[in-house]
């Protein structure tokens, strides 16, 4: 028997574990400023970000904190705040 | 006598970094010690495995510790990750930075953020650790800074020995 | 001067105390850190060597085939699919009998993509003519890439030092580096061994089919002649430094009616098993290859009525561990079993296991160790 599930892999959630883990800064949204441009969720080299209605969606279990959205964001309406 | 020590620490905090600098010190007491990185999916902020081997005799084995008489903890977060008894053999001892939570307890994140030991946001308490495990491990003083002398240069070299000896002072028994 | 290094610091120490020329190579996990000190050597001009930056691991062997034909003593260091890379050039470096120095950090082969230890890479080299060791610690690596420059330089013969990815590579061990003018002492300056005179010559051109079969002929004899030449080596290093580094080790062999065969970082690990089993009267000991090229002939008298295991960390599809194969070409009674590879941790509660399952008979041939 062939043991092609050690060859293959698929697209899926989190295959290195629960990656927020490794934050140092937590990318924290004031909703009153997000104007759902979604600059934030086309830069996001994790594919965290998304949509909530009125304002972005940070998936935390998964977001590495690298700060990108922060620096991108032309609102200037998510802070790079210290993890305890 | 063999005795093996894992440190658990996230990439970044200088697990890697502390295994080194104590079998330095430990060669430099004229131990024979043994250091090796686990090599994985290790990047900053992930779960990294270090050893620490320490013998009177030349350490010959190169395969990795399974269960550990000694288990050295650099974040207490790490301790809701882990199982410990995954780790440490029954009746071995935990130096863990936290005021609770092991059989030797240092605050190395304070000593470190004293001596201004900060990269990127984080404390590293490396050096400060390898104070405290120095103590309980029986490696000298001595040979500890002369160990952080050799790994660091400078100004950094002064304040990694200061986080060193203060660990090595106020390290305490907390079980 | 007694002090810790990784695998990778001391092979760059022993190339630098080696007083190498020319170093060409091309960055692979768990090699890299060989030639990243070796750089910072060259640039800070601790080392007077040419540090030639190439575009990939069959430029970086095709260089110091060139700056070796032409008398500079030249390193190189690889690993896994960067010796697959070279591969032509490790056979033509061969052919073409030009004496240099190449680490191997020794790392699997993918699929999938894994850059932990087995042994399956550098015995790619094992019919090309390349002198083949193999180190179990930091020490023996350092030791093994210096007197690779003596061997290959009196052979004619490319040197290859092996030693295991991250237990050896990325480890920090004592190790006692011998001052420069021991080095000096034993080293001498490279020996040309094509003679350079006004007239222009190529190396390597097209020949009628009986100057190749000259040619593999004389690799042939000349790989046989090279078990003395080791030994001979390595007795010189052993009067300087105290350190026998020869073709094979025995450990507690002389009263063994067992005997276990393996090369590189595990053997460490089997000692120490094999101490446990002795301290329950198991009369069991180890022989530990250091060469695979030359391979040692004389282990046939050393393991003279003894039931032999041969422990393989590579492996030859559907015949068994490439060691094992080799071992029962000229020894009696071999069983052959394959573990640890692609870097799976064998350590020594496994190996007392499988040592224990040899001696009562239990041990299926090549099992496959889980």
């Amino acid at each position: 028997m062939q043991v092609v599930e050690c060859l293959i892999s698929k697209p899926s959630k989190g295959s290195a574990g629960k990656t927020g883990l490794w934050r140092t800064y937590k990318p924290v949204v004031d909703e009153s400023k997000c104007n759902l441009c979604m600059l934030c969720w086309l830069y996001c080299p994790e594919s965290v970000i998304s949509s909530g209605g009125s304002c972005i969606v940070i998936d935390y279990e998964y977001c590495k904190g690298c700060g990108i959205c922060s620096e991108i964001c032309a609102k200037k309406a998510i802070e790079m705040v210290l993890e305890e | 006598m063999l005795k093996e020590i894992t440190i658990l620490s996230f990439g970044g905090q200088g697990g890697v970094t502390a295994a080194r600098i104590l079998a330095l010190a430990a060669v430099k007491d004229g131990k024979f010690a043994q250091a090796i990185p686990q090599f994985g999916a290790e990047r900053r902020g992930s779960l990294v495995r270090s050893y620490l081997r320490l013998s009177d005799r030349e350490i010959r084995r190169h395969s990795s510790i399974r269960k550990a008489d000694v288990v050295s903890i650099f974040a207490e977060k790490i301790l809701k990750m882990v199982e410990l008894k995954d780790y440490l053999k029954e009746n071995g001892i935990v130096i863990i930075n936290s005021e609770t939570g092991g059989d030797y307890c240092v605050n190395a994140s304070e000593i470190a953020l004293s001596l201004n030991l900060v990269s990127a946001g984080w404390p590293i308490v490396n050096t400060a650790m390898a104070g405290a495990m120095a103590k309980v491990l029986g490696i000298s003083m001595d040979s500890l800074l002369k160990a952080i002398n050799e790994t660091f240069h400078g100004k950094l070299a002064e304040s990694n020995s200061k986080a060193a000896e203060k660990a090595y002072e106020v390290v305490h028994k907390c079980r | 001067m007694r002090t810790i290094m990784t695998g990778n610091q001391a092979v760059a120490e022993a190339v630098k105390l080696a007083k190498t020329e020319v170093i060409a190579a091309y960055p692979i996990t768990p090699q890299t850190v060989i030639v990243e000190k070796l750089a910072e050597m060259v640039d800070s001009g601790e080392l007077d060597a040419e540090f030639i930056r190439v575009e990939s691991e069959h430029s970086a062997l095709a260089s110091v085939y060139g700056s070796a034909v032409a008398g500079k003593r030249s390193f190189t260091a690889t690993s896994s699919h960067g010796l697959l890379y070279m591969y032509e050039m490790v056979w033509w470096v061969a052919n073409a009998r030009v004496p240099l120095v190449m680490s191997v950090v020794t790392r699997t082969i993918g699929p999938p993509w894994n850059i932990h230890t087995d042994h399956t890479d550098i015995l790619t080299m094992r019919d090309s003519g390349w002198i083949i060791s193999m180190a179990e610690n930091v020490q023996e690596a350092f030791d093994l890439t210096i007197q690779g420059f003596k061997i290959c330089e009196e052979l004619s013969l490319p040197f290859t030092a092996g030693m295991d990815a991250f237990q050896l590579s990325h480890t920090s061990e004592v190790v006692d580096l011998p001052d420069q003018e021991t080095v000096d002492e034993f080293l001498p300056e490279r020996k040309q061994s094509y003679v350079f005179g006004d007239e222009d010559f190529t190396v390597g051109s097209i020949g009628p089919n009986e100057y190749t079969f000259k040619l593999r002929k004389d690799t042939f004899e000349t790989m046989l002649k090279a078990e003395k030449v080791v030994e001979k080596v390595s007795r010189e290093y052993e009067e300087l430094t105290g350190r026998n580094c020869g073709l094979f080790e025995e450990y507690k062999l002389d009263d063994a009616e067992y005997a276990i065969v393996m090369m590189g970082a595990w053997s460490g690990d089997a000692k120490d098993a094999i101490d446990e089993l002795r301290r329950e009267g198991i009369p069991i000991g180890l022989l530990k290859l250091r060469y695979v090229r030359p391979m040692p002939r004389k282990i046939k008298r050393v393991l003279e009525g003894k039931e032999v295991l041969v422990l393989d960390r590579d492996c030859s599809m559907g015949v068994g561990g490439i060691l094992g194969l080799e071992l029962k070409s000229f020894v009696d009674n071999v069983s052959n079993v394959i573990a640890g590879v692609g870097g799976v941790d064998v350590g020594v509660e496994e190996l007392v296991k499988m040592f224990s399952l040899f001696v009562e008979g239990k041990l299926e041939e090549t099992w496959w160790f889980v």
